[in-house]
């Protein structure tokens, strides 16, 4: 396929997968069952999404390495309460500190 | 209009409420549109020309299918196998309207713009927030700042090529990952979402070697499903009330937890 077909068809796509996520009835994410599960789905989702961010390398292989330590070092400035923005940044220093010294 | 008596999800906004959200909308975009350049610059390397790579972060919208189809091409992959996998990927996005669906009762227009904005981002944004009205507030402010930043990070990136250097050295990677948690973290305090959280975060480990790129995130779904269906409902007072998480603990449901 040209590459004009490929980059329209994928976009087609992605906008068809995310409006069908607004068009299921309401009828069917009713009841409070339902709706605990819709209220944790992304929860469950952006969990493992960071997990793969974290750990994830080529071909779905797992890696300890820099990122790990980024997170690790977020979570520590979170459980001391610190800024959104602080945790961001920090995260961010400490792994490029560690790319820095050649590690991860 | 008081506060008092109305459901949480009605009552207005504070300002330093806002101000939080706006402060996290923003920095979500600038850190995430960063990336932008890089995208760009991979784009025209992968063989796309200009107007292609733009086309894409501008009607696509969604950063991992986006890198994942130019790093198929420039690789020499076919174009259906960019294609599976970009729409593999973007299937997480149409899981996430299912909930922001609910944040935004958005309609007419509104709802094709929260369906194209709707991703990894503006979603973690609008969950994270304790009412429906900060959650509407952060999908819309980081949806747009994302897109806005993106588009022009990806043009600066096509034009000029990877100014910024290979994002990792920066630590953008663990700046994402890092920003997500810090969203998905005052969720915690809820008992079924931490449980959600830890079989997630399992189940994608688990599966990553052996599946797809794409399918252990959308397999993270039964985590869901099976906290979701099997919990007692503790977490959306634990979210709308942090009044609530002193009591909860002596409540019914746990007591009868224990019996299970």
């Amino acid at each position: 396929m040209s590459s004009w077909t490929l980059v329209l068809l994928a976009s087609a796509l992605a906008f068809a997968t995310k409006f069908a996520g607004y068009l299921v009835p309401e009828s069917w994410v009713d009841g409070p069952r339902r709706s605990r599960v819709l209220t944790l789905l992304p929860v469950a989702l952006l969990s493992g999404l960071v997990a793969i961010q974290t750990f994830g390398g080529d071909g779905g292989s797992l890696h300890l390495d820099a990122r790990l330590a980024a997170v690790a070092a977020a979570i520590v400035l979170l459980l001391l309460r610190a800024n959104f923005l602080v945790v961001v940044i920090g995260a961010a220093a400490v792994a490029a500190l560690l790319r820095s010294l050649g590690w991860g | 209009m008081t506060a008092t008596g109305e459901h949480p999800a009605y009552a207005p906004i504070a300002d330093d409420k806002r101000k939080a959200v706006l402060r996290q909308s923003l920095s979500v975009g600038i850190a995430t549109g960063a990336y932008g350049i890089s995208f760009g610059a991979l784009g025209v390397a992968s063989g796309l020309s200009i107007l292609q790579t733009v086309a894409l972060s501008a009607l696509l919208f969604s950063g991992g299918s986006q890198f994942a189809l130019v790093g198929i091409i420039g690789a020499g992959g076919t174009g259906s196998a960019a294609l599976a996998t970009s729409t593999l990927l973007g299937v997480r996005n149409g899981l996430y309207g299912l909930q922001t669906s609910r944040i935004l009762h958005a309609r007419g227009l509104r709802r094709w713009a929260a369906a194209q904005l709707t991703i990894d981002e503006s979603t973690a944004v609008a969950v994270g927030q304790d009412d429906r009205r900060a959650g509407s507030l952060g999908f819309w402010v980081t949806g747009a700042a994302v897109y806005v930043f993106w588009n022009l990070m990806t043009l600066v990136g096509a034009l000029v090529g990877n100014a910024l250097g290979d994002p990792q050295r920066w630590g953008l990677d663990a700046a994402a990952a890092a920003a997500f948690t810090a969203l998905l973290w005052p969720r915690l305090r809820s008992r079924d979402a931490a449980a959600t959280m830890v079989f997630a975060v399992a189940i994608a480990l688990i599966t990553s070697p052996l599946l797809p790129v794409g399918v252990p995130v959308i397999l993270t779904v039964l985590a869901a499903v099976v906290i979701g269906l099997s919990g007692g409902g503790r977490h959306e007072a634990a979210t709308e009330d942090p009044e609530l998480d002193h009591h909860e603990e002596l409540g019914p449901d746990d007591a009868g937890e224990v019996a299970r």
